[in-house]
């Protein structure tokens, strides 16, 4: 009886080496060609492409009703597209049932079969492919051994903690090797410390089985600490496909840099171009100046977004030497709201010309003698190169 | 202890609630009867001896006890009529709730994969039968199944018999009736487990590779087991004792342990015998009840 699929590797024990054939370089693992999804009027996911390559850890990040989960499903098999194309390894998935795909997903509550043991949860799949009895076992303790459980092979969920049932849940959907690995919301269950050092073993994990994950997930923290590549989806469309740093640095439009991370933004309009920079008069009085993005703004009406950490703040403005740059834009207000954050310190100013900027300063003393603090007068000044010109 | 004090404390002493209630209403009858079990028949009212006199003193009470005897549960051994009725009994309690179960499973599983609103529905469905007197429903199906009833009428109008069947006075018109009363009580506790089940457990069971029925065989099945023996209990405990539905619907060819009661009790007039054969039954439903108890509190415990 041969119930074994051919994707299965059943018989490739040991973790480390993916197949990386020269073919598979130009051809990305997973293409995602203008798949859409409707339930009943609502467009879930709306023509959305993508390419994901061998060995990826790729995050599929927005808010919830984003449609990003039904992606996930759809790759999975629980949901059909209702047009466009899902191939994997160059081969249409669509008439693949989720039973028979080399796909394996993470549940975010992680459906553990509650009449089963932990043993039995890794096993169940392993079964299904018709492994063998012995290969079972070896497989079986290398996953538990994986995500540290020895000694907890015996124990129904129910007796597990959250940490520990989210480790079977990940044994259970890495034991039968998938050519790529969903997860959905794998940490949202679990506690802030506990998030953290697992998205460290998640992403350890993935570089030693050189497995392609893909992860959905609400948290951009999460998002950018784990993932090569992010897809930042809104109302079912992908916004930007970027690593965590361009995400952050280069957002493509305002949405995502709003999105990802503060942001302050000010609206205004292109009134001079001149030796590589912008000036840009904003609808607060003030005039910007910004470096000239290395894609040419087509539009006159633009917004300015510039990152809170890169706002500096001070009683006097920046010393002399580097204030002479007429580059610099230095503003005036008052400090209206102070938050300290431990790391670092949230500062709210109202600007002489009205506008609300936010500034985050590290702390990066311990005992900081020039304490602002609300009501006070500052200048405010930040560089034309950390400035992002976004099209409106 | 002063009332107040008992008063002050109403969570401990409310615990004793509960037992209060099977003493009263469980264990003190149930004193009466093994007592008339353990009595003998007479011409008398009430119509067996010995009667507990507590006027008489204490040494007419040590005569009452010295009076009681097994005799009557020796009886329920010797004569075949009590044995065979009681093994006719387990035979139809058996097959009813087997029958119950193959009919029961698929409709609670059918509802609790409704869309929520339908779910309601077909609830109501089950549990509007109740609303009607289940004597009337029964005579209903008298009615349905004589000789010129609405059954031979249809199978008579479709040509699919030439000449009225027998169905009344069978075992088919008795299995009938049984399946259809107890049916709600399969259906609802199946239901309840079958409803509450995780659906991504079987988009799990899909995913690390089950077909559709290999996750309905590991998956669902497995973990609808505490509904199945708490409707099959449901249903197979009152059906031993079942008397209406065997007496109007069954031939008289044999009874079950329920109508052999009710002809001793009001045809014999032989309370203590019929009294001997309730606490017979009784012994013979513990355990059934007993492991119904451990898969309840096996469920309790699984749910911790």
């Amino acid at each position: 009886m041969s119930r074994q699929s051919p994707e299965i590797d059943i018989a490739k024990i040991d973790t480390a080496t993916p197949v990386a054939p020269a073919a598979a370089a130009a051809m990305p693992l997973l293409r995602i060609e203008g798949v859409s999804k409707k339930f009943g009027s609502f467009r879930a996911v709306d023509r959305l492409s993508l390419d994901i390559k061998a060995g990826e850890f790729f995050a599929l990040l927005g808010p919830s009703g984003c449609g990003k989960t039904t992606l996930l499903r759809m790759l999975a098999g629980f949901e059909t597209p209702d047009e466009g194309r899902i191939l994997l390894g160059g081969r249409d998935i669509a008439p693949v049932l989720p039973h028979e795909r080399p796909v394996n997903m993470m549940f975010q509550n992680y459906a553990l079969f509650p009449h089963l043991s932990v043993r039995d949860n890794i096993a169940f799949g392993l079964k299904r492919a018709g492994m063998a009895r012995a290969a079972i076992d070896t497989r079986v303790g290398e996953m538990v051994a994986l995500v540290k459980l020895e000694g907890m092979e015996k124990r129904r969920p129910d007796q597990l903690s959250g940490g520990q049932k989210q480790r079977v849940a990940l044994a259970r959907s890495l034991a039968r090797r998938p050519k790529v690995l969903l997860l959905d919301e794998p940490l949202a269950a679990l506690d802030k410390k506990l998030r953290e050092s697992t998205q460290l073993e998640l992403m350890e994990l993935q570089r030693r089985l050189g497995m392609t994950f893909i992860v959905v997930t609400h948290d951009q923290e999460e998002a950018m600490t784990m993932a090569n590549r992010i897809g930042v989806m809104d109302a079912g469309r992908l916004e930007q496909v970027a690593t965590p740093r361009d995400l952050y640095e280069a957002p493509a439009s305002r949405w995502v840099a709003q999105f990802v991370g503060d942001v302050n933004l000010f609206d205004g309009e292109v009134t001079s171009r001149e030796q590589r920079h912008l000036t840009i008069a904003t609808g607060d009085g003030g005039a910007i100046v910004v470096a000239e993005p290395s894609q040419p703004v087509t539009e006159t009406a633009v917004s300015v977004a510039i990152r809170p950490e890169k706002v500096k703040l001070s009683r006097h403005g920046p010393a002399s030497d580097a204030g002479s740059s007429q580059a610099i834009n230095r503003f005036e207000g008052v400090v209206t709201d102070v938050s300290y954050l431990g790391g670092s310190t949230v500062y709210k100013l109202k600007l002489d010309s009205g506008a609300v900027v936010r500034s985050s300063m590290a702390n990066a003393a311990r005992l900081d003698i020039d304490v602002l603090s609300a009501g006070q007068r500052v200048v405010a000044w930040f560089a034309p190169d950390d400035c992002v010109v976004l099209e409106r | 202890m002063s009332a107040r004090r008992i008063f002050a404390q109403p969570a401990r002493y409310g615990a004793i609630a509960p037992y209060l209630w099977m003493v009263l209403f469980f264990l003190v009858p149930f004193g009466f009867v093994l007592k008339i079990s353990l009595s003998q028949t007479a011409i008398a009212q009430p119509p067996y001896l010995p009667v507990f006199d507590f006027s008489e003193g204490w040494t007419a009470i040590k005569a009452a006890f010295a009076q009681l005897s097994a005799d009557n549960f020796r009886l329920l051994i010797s004569d075949s009529l009590y044995i065979s009725s009681y093994l006719r009994s387990l035979a139809v309690a058996i097959t009813s709730t087997l029958i119950l179960l193959l009919i029961g499973y698929p409709i609670a599983y059918g509802m609790a994969r409704l869309p929520q609103r339908w779910q309601a529905i077909a609830m109501m469905l089950v549990i509007v039968p109740f609303w009607t007197s289940f004597l009337i429903r029964i005579y209903a199906w008298i009615n349905i199944l004589q000789h010129d009833g609405l059954l031979n009428k249809i199978l008579l109008a479709l040509h699919l018999v030439s000449s009225p069947v027998v169905w009344l006075s069978t075992d088919t018109a008795m299995y009938l009736g049984i399946v259809y009363s107890y049916l709600p009580f399969m259906i609802l506790p199946l239901y309840a487990t079958l409803s509450k089940m995780d659906p991504s457990l079987l988009e799990a069971a899909a995913d690390l590779g089950s077909s559709p029925r290999q996750a309905f065989w590991l998956v669902t099945f497995p973990l609808s087991l505490p509904g199945v023996g708490a409707g099959a209990l449901l249903c197979f405990i009152p059906i031993v004792g079942e008397f209406v539905i065997p007496d109007l619907l069954a031939g008289s060819g044999s009874m079950m342990i329920g109508q052999t009661l009710w002809l001793e009790f009001f045809t014999n007039k032989d309370w203590p015998v019929a009294a001997a054969a309730a606490v017979a039954l009784l012994v013979l439903l513990v355990p059934p009840l007993l492991l119904y108890d451990r898969l309840q509190r096996r469920t309790l415990e699984g749910g911790r």
